[in-house]
């Protein structure tokens, strides 16, 4: 049971680093768990897409009748904040991808996969990112992609030589680097606050929990 | 909210964190031994994470003998254009100039790998001289520790490469795995006297000892022939498989790759290991390792 001070927040656990995401939520107090089928996404304040293999993620999201479930919790408000391959997920539009590669949509968004280059060119960095207070955030780019282009409502949250490196647009959050493996849980701690207004939204009278109690 | 300022900080290329952190993101998957750029096609479409290319497999490398090589930069060029995955390529042990090759081709990873033929005897390549991460076979832990000082990024078990027998990987996991347990049970003053006898620098064995686990990503490798051989690798600890002749060996290489993909994500849910299982056609033959000469025993390799 979520309560609004300790939200529950989901990790997508089909594929990639999903421990690192559930030791930087508990960091930042939440309560984290993974989930890799429909119904254990009830209950949840918000949902974590992790690095990883996009197209493998995407794959298997199908394959286990996640992909239409997901895309509803993202049109319903649900938080969700993805890194690297999750940002890839969170797109509207991709570029470098295959063509039947399916996301969930969420950021209006054209994201070119491995944007930054192959693996010798994965990088660290110092970038600061909007939002977050006491300095840059280490950034650690792997393989990753870009945002190649925003829509209106989309805000860009951090650039790195030049190219948008962070976007939220309301409830979803996305990062082409990985906070999960630098031990600096900022990031982490934005998007559980995020998880923790959505949280307070639904309890509060009027909100949309309070209408299923009274109903 | 306030505008975003540009960071101007130089990049840093090939740190352990970049190289280590690359093989986080591999985690929970599969990566499939790939020989052609359609194989590598079908190793994507079936939902790899990597695919390692390599001239010929470990079971016809086996059949054929002789040296085994670092495989035709042209060969591995084809398939870094065939996919968007992350691509593998194997170097000999000790064959820096191999690994060097591979890095200038610019793939993802390199496997310092037992199952082409050693090029020295006694040493391993330095792999922090090279930005292109490492992956290292192990039969336990002290093996596992001394690849990682030498700067790999990512240990798979060895297991016995090309015999479509799981018997190995699993002796080698659980080596691995066990030896890490008992030292979770050692005090201060019995780590010195583990690391001797592990043959590992002492500040590794500390590490292993706190962490609990290997301060890198842990794969299983050799012998993995079915949905249900990659999810027991996964039961028993390994954090994502390797499967080598066992996919392009089977009579049904798309739908048996399909399948060990899913069951290395559900390797807890034996319905979906069931379900997956169902008609994949031939398993490749398999060899009984009992009767492999010690001369052919590929895990043998490495020191």
């Amino acid at each position: 049971m979520s309560t609004a001070d300790s939200p529950v927040i989901g990790v997508l656990a089909l594929q990639g680093d999903v421990r690192e995401h559930l030791i930087a939520l508990a960091a930042a107090d939440a309560v984290a768990r993974p989930v890799r089928r429909p119904g254990e996404l009830d209950g949840l304040d918000g949902l974590v897409i992790p690095g990883g293999e996009s197209t493998t993620m995407s794959k298997l999201a199908v394959a286990f009748g996640m992909l239409e479930p997901l895309r509803e919790r993202v049109r319903a408000g649900l938080p969700v904040y993805g890194t690297c391959a999750g940002m890839i997920m969170v797109a509207d539009k991709l570029l470098g991808g295959r063509e039947d590669q399916e996301t969930l949509g969420g950021i209006d968004m054209i994201v070119r996969r491995n944007a930054f280059g192959r693996q010798n060119e994965s990088f660290e960095a110092s970038v600061e990112v909007s939002g977050i207070e006491g300095g840059p955030v280490e950034g650690v780019f792997i393989r990753a992609p870009w945002v190649e282009s925003v829509g209106a409502a989309a805000e860009v949250l951090a650039t790195y030589d030049g190219h948008t490196v962070a976007v939220r647009q309301g409830n979803v959050l996305a990062t082409s680097f990985h906070p999960e493996l630098t031990g600096d849980h900022r990031v982490h701690a934005l998007f559980v606050e995020m998880a923790r207004d959505h949280a307070r939204a639904e309890l509060a009278p009027g909100g949309r929990g309070a209408c299923v109690t009274a109903a | 909210m306030s505008s975003t300022s540009p960071s101007t900080t130089t990049p840093e290329t090939g740190t352990a964190r970049v190289k280590r952190g690359m093989a986080e993101q591999l985690k929970g998957g599969v990566i499939m031994d790939v020989v052609t750029p359609e194989e590598a096609k079908i190793a994507e479409d079936a939902g790899a994470v990597a695919v390692m290319a390599l001239e010929r497999v470990p079971a016809d490398i086996r059949k054929d003998g002789g040296v085994a090589r670092m495989s035709d930069p042209d060969m591995i060029d084809g398939i870094i254009n065939a996919v968007s995955i992350p691509v593998m390529a194997k170097s000999r042990i000790g064959h820096f100039v191999e690994a060097q090759v591979l890095q200038s081709l610019g793939v993802d990873y390199i496997d310092e790998s037992e199952v082409l033929t050693p090029a020295d005897e006694v040493n391993h390549s330095d792999k922090w001289a090279f930005t292109t991460p490492f992956v290292c076979g192990a039969t336990n832990l002290g093996e596992a520790l001394r690849r990682i000082a030498e700067g790999a990024a990512m240990i798979r078990s060895k297991g016995e490469a090309g015999t479509g027998n799981v018997v190995e990987a699993v002796r080698h996991l659980r080596q691995i795995k066990g030896e890490i347990a008992r030292l979770r049970g050692y005090d201060n003053n019995e780590l010195y006297a583990a690391a001797k006898e592990l043959r590992a620098p002492y500040e590794l064995v500390k590490e292993v000892a706190e962490l609990g686990k290997l301060p890198v990503v842990l794969f299983s490798a050799g012998g993995v022939a079915t949905p249900a051989d990659a999810a027991l690798m996964r039961q028993l600890g390994a954090e994502g498989v390797f499967v080598g002749s066992g996919i392009f060996k089977s009579g049904d290489p798309a739908k048996r790759a399909a399948a060990i993909v899913k069951a290395t994500t559900f390797y807890d849910d034996p319905s979906v290991i069931a379900d997956v299982s169902r008609n994949l056609g031939e398993a490749m033959v398999g060899i009984n390792c009992d009767t492999l000469p010690e001369s052919e025993r590929y895990a043998n390799r490495g020191w």
